[in-house]
């Protein structure tokens, strides 16, 4: 079950696995996420899906090592198996004709922006993305990015790769230049509360897509709540995805630190497992 | 039903065993006392049964006690009819396999039920020592249990006997208490049966939610096991909906759906603060403990430990967290109820356990908001003192703010257990599905047929929110009611079938 057919790392820290779920490859949406367990030990995470090729029956995954169980997928070989993988979670994202759409990927967020910047192009949208990371190896998908935009612009902290500068910049050019429907932001909450309060000098409407900590991803637990206009929100039943104006992005930064030392701890504990 | 049950009662052993002790000799044994593990000593272990079950002696002595009454009130008071002075008999005459046979005859977790099931409320509230003596009843709980884990020891487990084979494939989606007492009945009735489970591990709140020192997950794993050698299927991580829809489900040959995806959303207070780190929901808290074993540092899953550990409400789930607290090594371990004690809708016997393990009850006590210190995590609430005043709508005296009563507590975990709402997944696929304003998918109460003839539902999707014996009924009614549905359809098929093949003869 869900063997892994291909690995690619994009850099060090950031690894790209071809899985086999052919029942998810086949029902998911762009938005859609998956959570995945590696063993018997594991914990449960969420990752949205970046890719499907229904024929082969497999999804594609971006992780990031953060923790345990990231470090520990970014470690896996072809021909290894995820012990657990369910799916496609959360609600798609909602794409029709608005006519400009901006989309705005910030690391390892480029990941879910993949499939949306898809669906708005086949939607007949002009759609303009900014990819932004720290620094040229940690920008991810550039030439599927640039499959179906109509053009991109690539945003690193040091100039190592397009132009030096933050997500907002590049973003806030391209509103000044024309006229934007819609935008969507995917990518760490920091980015994302940034360019959601870009966009709404310019009153465009925003989607973000939140990553918040999750356990069952089915709304059960409530650890990915979220206030929005006020109101608390599961993110894996409501969202992933929502009004960014209406995100309380500080209570949503504050939250995931929320096992912040607790993660230290383990994977503390992991280092020493795999050291001795 | 009843004259079975006349007939049974009439066979040469009942007559006999009734014969050997007079009633009123009967009526003179002390009701038996469960032996526990020592407070202290238990609440070290996350993962230690409280109650340690009777030995034969007891058992027996207990099973004495029960007159065999010609018109049986306990089994009244059974969601899923257990035939209860036959199992008990069969303890008092040593046939201790026979009794839990008799057991598995209605119900597919006797062990589960013999640790978890309201007793006191239910068939041990209708035995003829409460309701004629004004006696403690017969421990049928206590004896249930015996029956069950005694056959497990035993390596001898029956497996009831199933219909042959009728082809007619069916689903049940959720693997919960419902889900499994549905299971058992439509295999027992020749159905192919897959189970369909979103979580990694099949047993719904039976392994998420309700603790290893209340029911050991291996426990719940024999019962399963047992399910599984009568033929049940189960797949796990499949969501019905999403990892495939419905009609992909009826195009596999699905010919209808049990749909027992149980209370999913957890109910917070929205109160100033809830959302700080530290505070979370009993479904997050004991998901995280008993699904993930986050107590175990050889697991990746973390918990928060608390000093000081708040735990919000007041029934078994409550209990179950703040005891969950105590274990994990809380100094401070509180219930905040905003009823009286005895209003907590939580067992008897687990307050009592909780009591014993040193748990502090602050009743009558609301809060009203939460304080973080510079990091987002909760340092302090803000409660209020309530008092009763008359009963409300459920019956119970409702409480009313003491103005002016406000004060701190520190804390620095708060668990939630103020009760959940239904899962909105399984809705939200099908807009033609009939549902309350409350998300609670709409049936008929006798048959559990939902406004889509092929769909059925059960538990905490139609209730909102109730016990694992009540959710257990449901699975019954709905196996009883769709049999019932399926033996129609599939006969009026047959007959189109026949009108058919008789017209191409012609």
């Amino acid at each position: 079950m869900n063997e892994i057919i291909n690995v690619e790392s994009f850099s060090e820290n950031v690894v790209k696995l071809v899985v086999k779920a052919p029942r998810i490859a086949r029902s998911r949406k762009p938005g859609h996420f998956i959570i995945l367990r590696i063993d018997e030990k594991g914990e449960r995470i969420p990752l949205t899906i970046a890719a499907a090729d229904e024929k082969a029956g497999t999804i594609t995954l971006v992780a990031q090592k953060v923790g345990v169980t990231s470090k520990r997928l970014c470690e896996m070989k072809p021909g290894d198996s995820i012990l657990d993988l369910v799916g496609p979670l959360g609600k798609a994202t909602h794409i029709e004709k608005v006519g400009t759409v901006l989309a705005c990927g910030g690391g390892v967020g480029v990941a879910p922006l993949l499939p949306i910047v898809e669906g708005f192009k086949k939607a007949g949208n002009r759609v303009v993305t900014i990819l932004a990371a720290r620094s040229k190896d940690l920008i991810i998908l550039e030439d599927e990015i640039r499959k179906w935009s109509d053009e991109v612009i690539v945003m690193t902290d040091d100039g190592s790769h397009g132009r030096k500068g933050l997500v907002t910049a590049g973003a806030e050019e391209v509103i000044k230049r024309e006229k934007v429907d819609e935008c969507v932001a995917i990518g760490p909450a920091v980015m994302m509360k940034f360019t959601s309060l870009l966009t709404q000098k310019y009153n465009i409407p925003t989607q973000a897509s939140l990553n918040a900590i999750m356990v069952d991803g089915t709304g059960m637990c409530g650890a990915c709540r979220v206030s929005v206009g006020g109101q608390t929100k599961f993110t894996c039943v409501d969202g992933p995805e929502f009004d960014a104006e209406k995100i309380d992005f500080d209570e949503l930064i504050l939250r995931l630190g929320g096992y912040k030392a607790e993660e230290k701890e383990a994977f503390e504990r992991f280092m020493q497992t795999v050291t001795i | 039903m009843q004259e079975n049950l006349k007939e049974e009662r009439e066979q040469a052993w009942r007559v006999e065993l009734r014969g050997k002790i007079k009633n009123k000799d009967r009526g003179l044994i002390e009701r038996v006392k469960m032996p526990e593990m020592n407070a202290m000593k238990r609440v070290c272990y996350q993962d230690r049964e409280v109650n340690l079950g009777l030995d034969v002696q007891s058992a027996v002595r207990e099973a004495q006690r029960c007159m065999d009454c010609v018109n049986p009130t306990c089994m009244e008071g059974c969601p899923v009819s257990i035939n209860i002075p036959k199992f008990i008999k069969n303890i008092e005459r040593g046939e201790f396999l026979e009794a839990a046979k008799t057991l598995k005859e209605t119900s597919a977790l006797p062990a589960v039920c013999g640790r978890v099931c309201p007793q006191e409320k239910q068939c041990e509230a209708n035995c003829f020592y409460t309701l004629k003596l004004k006696k403690t009843p017969v421990a049928i709980g206590y004896l249930e249990r015996f029956a069950a884990d005694y056959e497990r020891e035993s390596g001898q487990a029956s497996i009831p006997e199933t219909a042959p084979k009728n082809g007619i494939k069916v689903a049940a989606i959720g693997s919960g208490p419902a889900s499994l007492a549905f299971a058992g009945d439509m295999i027992k009735l020749g159905y192919d049966v897959t189970v369909f489970e979103a979580l990694h591990e099949i047993g719904g709140v039976l392994k998420y939610g309700i603790p290893e020192f209340r029911l050991p997950n291996k426990i719940v794993d024999v019962e399963l096991d047992n399910l599984e050698k009568m033929g049940v299927r189960f797949e796990r991580n499949f969501i019905v909906g999403r990892t495939a829809s419905f009609d992909d489900l009826k195009a596999e040959g699905y010919q209808a759906f049990f749909v027992a995806s149980g209370a999913g959303l957890p109910r917070f207070m929205n109160i100033p603060g809830e959302n700080y780190n530290g505070i979370l929901s009993s479904n997050e808290y004991l998901t995280r403990v008993n699904l993930m074993n986050a107590a175990d540092d050889s697991f990746d899953t973390p918990v928060l430990k608390g000093k000081n550990v708040a735990v919000v409400g007041g029934g078994n789930t409550a209990m179950d967290s703040v005891r969950t607290a105590k274990r994990l090594g809380a100094d401070r371990a509180m219930i905040i109820y905003r009823r009286s004690r005895e209003e907590m809708p939580a067992r008897v016997e687990e307050i009592h356990h909780a009591e014993e393990e040193g748990i502090e009850f602050i009743n009558l006590t609301n809060p009203i908001e939460y304080f973080s210190d510079e990091n987002g995590r909760v340092k302090s609430m803000k409660v209020q003192r309530m008092e009763l005043a008359e009963a409300d709508a459920s019956g119970r005296r409702r409480p009313v703010v003491i103005e002016g009563s406000e004060y701190e507590i520190p804390v620095d975990v708060v668990v939630v257990a103020i009760g959940v709402s239904p899962n909105p997944l399984v809705p939200s696929e099908l807009p033609q599905l009939k549902v309350s304003r409350w998300g609670t998918i709409d049936v008929d109460s006798e048959t559990m047929q939902s406004s889509m003839p092929e769909l059925f539902a059960g538990g905490d999707i139609v209730r909102g929110g109730a016990t694992v014996i009540l959710a257990m009924g449901d699975g019954r009614r709905a196996a009883a009611g769709m049999h019932q549905y399926l033996s129609e359809q599939n006969a009026a098929l047959a007959n189109a079938g026949q009108a058919n093949t008789s017209q191409a003869k012609n």
